[in-house]
């Protein structure tokens, strides 16, 4: 089944609140090779200004991540998670996320594009704090290979 | 950051990747596909071996600029594209070398962007890989996150 054009501008419901958590900061930290102390030391973090340590500027992953499912799992989709190549990635920050964030992603496709046999899929994921003020949107571009 | 200058070098880094990155990535990320920890199903879908995710590639190569700024915060916009999968070997891993340079300096708003090269044996691995970073001192004023 090919991806399905009418997915452009459908926008899905907000993701349930994911509260961040202070050492899912620190271990996303070590394992994208961080060592700023900003992001694992809770004194440097307050010293800087911060309420308390700070993610890596792609830590918004862990939170994009549940829109994406949401649009692999939309039954009229027609995306194929095995034919799925992750094409570009983006971060666009109003502010850094901060453990104890509670944050909610909306995922809008802002396009669908066919090139040939494959398509293209942008899906934007805005994400807000608890007060609704905006954090990070993170930005997708998947390419879905068609049939051989 | 007085006396910055486009095509300065800000910054440079090698990272040396292994399985255990890999793995240890899976787990922070929440990324369990198959395709970057067994060769098997790797191969299976026709890709030559296990693959770094690019969101670990993406992840480590702002690193070295973070640590230039000073400051995590200060990243305001980061993209890149996925130009050519990293295979980590088994035994070797895989030597990711990261260069970021000064591409454009907004002296107004205060705000460099950054270009990275990201390579593996001297084959970029990452396109248009762009970052943009406040260079206001002191740092903007966060809202109260208190």
């Amino acid at each position: 089944m090919p991806v399905n054009p009418e997915l452009q501008g459908r926008v899905f419901p907000p993701t349930e609140p994911y509260l961040v958590g202070r050492e899912k900061i620190r271990e996303f930290s070590r394992a994208v090779f961080a060592t700023n102390p900003i992001n694992h030391d809770v004194a440097a973090a307050r010293a800087a200004g911060y309420a308390d340590v700070v993610g890596p500027p792609t830590f918004a992953i862990v939170i994009q991540e549940a829109t994406l499912a949401q649009l692999l799992a939309e039954p009229d989709a027609g995306i194929d998670f095995s034919r799925v190549v992750h094409g570009e990635q983006r971060f666009s920050h109003s502010r850094p996320i901060v453990a104890g964030d509670t944050l909610t992603a909306t995922l809008t496709v802002a396009s669908v594009k066919t090139l040939g046999a494959n398509a293209m899929v942008t899906a934007e994921s805005s994400v807000v704090d608890d007060t609704g003020a905006h954090v990070v949107t993170a930005t997708s571009i998947l390419v879905v290979r068609g049939d051989e | 950051m007085i006396g910055l200058t486009v095509g300065d070098v800000v910054a440079e880094a090698e990272v040396q990747l292994s399985r255990d990155s890999l793995v240890r990535y899976a787990g922070a990320s929440g990324d369990f596909n198959p395709i970057h920890y067994r060769d098997d199903i790797a191969r299976s879908v026709g890709l030559p071996g296990v693959l770094a995710h690019g969101m670990l590639t993406m992840g480590l190569a702002v690193q070295p600029v973070v640590d230039w700024a000073g400051d995590p915060g200060r990243i305001l916009d980061y993209q890149v594209r996925f130009t050519r999968p990293v295979l980590v070997d088994a035994v070797d891993g895989a030597r990711v070398v990261v260069v970021a340079k000064v591409g454009q300096l907004d002296t107004e708003a205060q705000i460099a962007r950054i270009d990275l090269t990201v390579t593996v044996a001297g084959e970029t691995v990452l396109g248009k890989a762009q970052i943009r970073v406040s260079i206001a001192e002191p740092r903007p004023a966060e809202p109260d996150v208190a």
